[in-house]
């Protein structure tokens, strides 16, 4: 019970600190002194207070929208390792699993900005739709390679004490490429420079926020929570395959794991202010880019003969 | 010393994606010297007795020919013949990509089917000179500015060099260098070439060569 309960507390609690981390460091560049690192929590406070409005063209695909993804990806949360302890569910073929629950979760997305009529949010959509078709085969490259690591699609491989004698067989040739395309994909599926902008507001570039133009109050809070949950367990995936073996004292994993997530928020932070972001047509390239590192990532893996 | 190899070899596979990837004709000009000064690196990692004497030299040479003299002369084909600084891909950036993720796959199977004389010092090293070399045929088949093609030559020749760092202690020195002043020599002539079609044409696409009537 214990860390079901922990890693419930983890997922309900620090995907906005990060979101406000990742903002501080923006300032930081900036040389301003930014939003307090609680500003995200006081957000979502407000906008869960406030009510919603709804378009009269609308129907109920635009309603179910924000609440079907931000279950969908809670329930993909339950399927990711945090904190050494293993995952609350796992078992064979939960990394594919994941990946189309993520899918489901910007379906509904997807179908919610087409059901309000809006020309700029079905913009939004046909380009999410564009990208995310790029985005989810490097994932599942990933995946593939996690799987010949681990020796079993789930997510519990990435824990198990052989796959840690397979990644060093591997060595960090093979885990930098994987890693460097999941960090291509953490930006790209969150919508972060270089792909999107998050803090545009002009309708013509916008991609993920031109989606959500029309959604608001709790629905609103619903998806900016989501999405800070997505970018929290692209984060999470990230660091089990850079430091695959958790050490074996919770303590120590929990620190571990909070030092990792804060220098996630410092390097996405840092690439969103170094960075311009792309123009659209040279988003797919960075796209294709990253499966060629994750499939440049799986031969070494078969070359150096992991299983 | 083992991962530091591992690690610069697939950083020159890195550097062809990133040639594949971009349209820029300076930008490009710099990747292939980058990619150059990492595999210079190369034989100080990959000796297999302690003489340090000959990587050393190669070090040098290498440093002074491909990352240093080579780059100034294209730069300055760049700006005597005013080419525009994109690269007019035959081949999209995209497909190109696309396409080398494939060359890749290829040299990985390639360099588990070759019988190797003796033990590379990297297992990636075979895989990463076939890639090396295929990605830079693709470069030159699928770019039509001469120059840009002059850059697939340069990544293909990297690609070889890479192939001869796996016999580095048994090749004589004289025949490296010699290798050196023909790649000097063979850009050097590239560099007359470009001069030649830009004046004949005005623009460098070597499109134009394939026409035989006069214009």
């Amino acid at each position: 019970m214990g860390p079901l309960l922990l890693h419930l507390a983890l997922l309900l609690l620090f995907p906005p600190l990060l979101v406000g981390g990742i903002g501080k460091v923006k300032a930081a560049f900036a040389g301003r002194r930014g939003a307090p690192l609680l500003q995200p929590y006081s957000d979502l406070a407000r906008l869960l207070r406030k009510g919603a409005v709804y378009s009269r063209t609308t129907t109920w695909v635009f309603r179910a929208g924000p609440t079907v993804s931000l279950a969908a990806t809670l329930s993909a949360a339950l399927l990711v390792p945090l904190v050494g302890a293993r995952a609350p569910l796992g078992f064979a073929g939960d990394l594919v699993l994941f990946a189309y629950l993520l899918a489901l979760a910007r379906f509904a997305l997807l179908a919610a900005a087409l059901d309000t009529g809006s020309s700029f949010e079905g913009m939004g959509a046909s380009r999410e739709a564009a990208f995310s078709s790029l985005a989810e085969p490097a994932l599942l490259l990933v995946f593939a390679a996690v799987a010949r690591v681990g020796g079993a699609p789930s997510f519990r491989s990435l824990l198990d004490p052989a796959a840690a004698g397979a990644w060093s067989i591997a060595g960090p040739p093979a885990v930098f490429l994987l890693a460097g395309c999941l960090f291509v994909l953490a930006l790209a599926e969150n919508a972060r420079i270089p792909v999107d902008d998050p803090s545009t507001h002009l309708e013509l570039t916008m991609i993920h926020e031109a989606m959500v133009l029309d959604h608001s109050g709790p629905d609103l809070a619903f998806l900016l929570y989501a999405g800070a949950l997505k970018l929290f367990l692209f984060g999470a995936i990230l660091g089990r395959v850079l430091l695959p073996s958790p050490l074996g004292n919770p303590v120590l994993d929990g620190a571990l794991f909070g030092g990792w997530m804060l220098l996630f928020a410092g390097l996405v932070g840092t690439v969103e202010s170094t960075l311009a972001r792309l123009r659209l047509d040279r988003v797919p390239h960075l796209l294709v880019s990253a499966c060629v590192l994750a499939s440049c990532g799986l031969a070494v893996l078969v070359a150096r003969g992991v299983r | 010393m083992r991962s530091l190899l591992d690690a610069l070899l697939v950083l020159a596979v890195l550097f062809d994606f990133l040639l594949l990837g971009i349209g820029d004709l300076g930008a490009s000009i710099r990747i292939s010297a980058m990619q150059a000064a990492t595999l210079a690196a190369l034989p100080l990692l990959a000796r297999e007795d302690g003489s340090l004497g000959h990587p050393i030299l190669l070090f040098l040479g290498v440093l002074a020919v491909k990352v240093v003299l080579i780059p100034r002369l294209l730069f300055r084909a760049i700006r005597d013949a005013s080419i525009r600084r994109e690269m007019e891909p035959l081949i999209g950036y995209g497909l190109s990509l696309v396409l080398g993720g494939g060359l890749v796959l290829v040299s990985f199977a390639l360099a588990a089917r070759l019988p190797f004389p003796g033990p590379p010092p990297s297992d990636l090293l075979v895989p990463a000179a076939f890639s090396t070399v295929l990605i830079g045929l693709l470069l030159l088949v699928g770019r039509a500015k001469a120059l840009a093609q002059v850059i697939g030559w340069l990544v293909v020749e990297n690609g070889i060099f890479l192939f001869g760092l796996a016999f580095v202690h048994r090749t004589p020195m004289l025949v490296e260098m010699g290798i050196l002043l023909d790649v000097f020599a063979a850009v050097f002539v590239m560099g007359i070439m470009l001069h030649h079609i830009h004046r004949e044409f005005d623009r460098l696409d070597t499109r134009n060569l394939t026409a035989l009537r006069d214009r």
